[in-house]
């Protein structure tokens, strides 16, 4: 039940309509919403890229790098889309094959065994469906990853800053806290796809956008994130300088929390915040 | 089993009716095996664990079979076999959620899309958890996620090995981003049975994709897979929408994955309980 909505499908440049919702991923999806590496020129310093899985390849979708973010040193694992046509095919419209997931643990690992506490930014339509990626083993690594993120002994804060595309996002999203922009959303399944399941029909995506309650203010009221952070007027793509400023905010109040945390609490706190989510039954 | 030792003789029992009397009389007795396009009688299918006894092709058996399948005596003592989601979306799409959740459960006499129960594997004691394909195509929500992770806190507590048969389309559309979660959840929960050194085998029927795919089907210190099952991350038609282009003849099969490194083996199911209980004579004595 996993999809992904194809980029030919994509009119984010027309004024978002339809139900609140449906807006939601329109502003999700703008092409001009700020994407990873707008926030990270704007919030860190020194950002050094690193890359590769040690094992296949180098993935554009999935940016690493050493930073420091108001003077301590951190890695950020950032899910990155482009913004022209030639930069959106490098970064396969932001969707990540196995090779970038398994980069992400990689680093991530890393950071843990240095106690860096780590950020990653969720943004993608969702794990690349193809060929290749099935073979070298889109699942398993995706599926490696939820484990090992559970296992990280360091803070690890998440922030959906735009498209949160089911297992695709998911796999860079075991936090400590999770964290949506307020016009980002985050699904099992992309809207069109959903919408040719139920309806049989992709057109009707703005229907099935309400019915899955993927809005900040939905996954906030269920339980499955911890904070929303505010966008400036009209959405992020309106004022990049000021979104960052809004998230940079966030960051930092929500890394000190956990600062007094030892390693121990760090794998105790992410552990006991996944295991009770999602208590809907009797 | 082979294809090779089909011969005349097959034909010879089958009955000498006309097509017309053959389209009325067997129907509900014969069937057609996906694999070799055979008639064959319903009670051999059933009596060899629907595995087609002239071609070897696996056709799907539900949760209570497959306990049956695995478990001595096929006896089993169940766990958690009231809970029900409260359709935490309240979502509506040809109709309710919760009403097809009723139709649901009374058409398979499960509360949802699992059954996690305790029984003897070869004499010794496992936690086990079967999903119903049949059940909203098997797919995971809130209750099955929470099923799987009382199974994981059993296991660690009576430290015991861990057994999941998946068979499932992934995460369930209905509940939205609350059966995405889950699957964070039960890896996390894979991580404390992981760090409690206790064996958890992972058996992936047909279908297993999705969400299921990519968490707890793939995290097994053994992944092994009925032969022919279709597993993968992407479902197939998906991927044929995305780069528009034919795929290749057995891709997304158990015998793909095997070849590409993703499965320990490909076990026949007449075979599986025998291969589970050697593994875990290796894991645990
Ligand atoms: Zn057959």
């Amino acid at each position: 039940m996993e999809g992904v909505n194809s980029p030919e499908n994509f009119d984010g440049v027309t004024v978002p309509g339809g139900n609140a919702a449906w807006r939601r991923v329109q502003l999700a999806r703008h092409p001009k919403r700020p994407h990873s590496l707008d926030y990270i020129g704007r919030i860190f310093q020194d950002f050094q890229e690193i890359h590769g899985d040690r094992n296949f390849g180098d993935d554009p979708a999935i940016v690493a790098g050493l930073a420091h973010f108001e003077g301590r040193p951190v890695l950020i694992v950032a899910e990155q889309k482009g913004r022209d046509t030639k930069q959106r095919f490098f970064r396969n419209f932001g969707m990540p094959k196995p090779e970038g997931y398994r980069k992400a643990l990689r680093v991530m690992q890393m950071a843990s065994k240095f106690g860096r506490p780590i950020i990653t930014f969720l943004d993608t339509p969702g794990a690349y469906p193809g060929i290749d990626a099935e073979e070298r083993g889109q699942a398993e690594a995706i599926a490696r990853n939820l484990r090992e993120m559970a296992r990280l002994s360091v803070p690890v804060v998440v922030i959906c800053i735009g498209e949160g595309g089911s297992g695709g996002a998911l796999a860079l999203g075991v936090g400590n806290t999770v964290l949506m922009l307020e016009n980002a959303v985050y699904s099992v399944i992309s809207p069109e796809s959903c919408a040719a399941i139920i309806y049989r029909d992709s057109a009707k995506a703005e229907q099935a956008a309400a019915a899955l309650r993927l809005t900040a203010e939905d996954l906030k009221s269920l339980g499955l994130i911890d904070g929303i952070i505010p966008e400036p007027a009209g959405g992020a793509h309106e004022d990049h300088d000021a979104a960052a400023e809004s998230l940079r905010t966030h960051l930092s109040a929500r890394l000190s929390e956990l600062d007094s945390l030892s390693a121990d609490q760090i794998v105790e706190h992410r552990y006991e915040k996944f295991r009770r989510m999602g208590n809907f039954f009797a | 089993m082979s294809w090779f030792k089909r011969d005349k003789g097959d034909d010879d029992k089958l009955p000498k009716l006309t097509d017309q009397e053959r389209r009325v009389k067997t129907e509900g007795l014969w069937q057609k095996c996906e694999g070799c396009r055979q008639i064959i009688w319903k009670k051999d299918l059933e009596a060899n664990w629907n595995v087609c006894t002239k071609c070897g092709a696996h056709s799907r058996i539900d949760a209570f079979t497959r306990l049956k399948l695995l478990l001595d005596e096929g006896e089993f003592t169940r766990y958690d076999s009231t809970l029900r989601s409260n359709d935490p979306l309240g979502f509506v799409d040809s109709k309710p959620y919760s009403e097809r959740l009723r139709g649901m459960q009374n058409a398979t006499n499960l509360c949802d899309a699992m059954i996690a129960a305790e029984g003897l594997l070869a004499g010794r004691k496992v936690q086990i958890c079967a999903m119903e394909p049949k059940f909203i195509g098997g797919s995971m929500g809130s209750v099955v996620g929470e099923m799987i992770m009382r199974a994981i806190e059993r296991a660690i507590a009576g430290r015991e090995p861990l057994i999941i048969v998946s068979a499932s389309g992934g995460a369930r559309m209905q509940e939205g981003a609350v059966s995405l979660m889950q699957m964070a959840k039960i890896s996390a929960g894979l991580m404390r049975l992981d760090e409690s050194r206790l064996p958890y085998i992972s058996i992936l029927t047909d279908p297993t994709t999705g969400g299921v795919t990519a968490s707890y089907a793939m995290l097994g210190d053994l992944n092994i897979a009925e032969p022919g099952a279709l597993i993968g991350f992407a479902g197939p038609r998906v991927i044929e929408q995305t780069i528009r282009q034919k795929l290749p003849e057995g891709f997304q099969r158990s015998e793909f994955l095997l070849k590409h490194g993703m499965l320990d083996e490909v076990v026949p199911r007449l075979e599986l309980k025998q291969y589970v209980a050697t593994a875990l004579r290796f894991f645990v004595d």
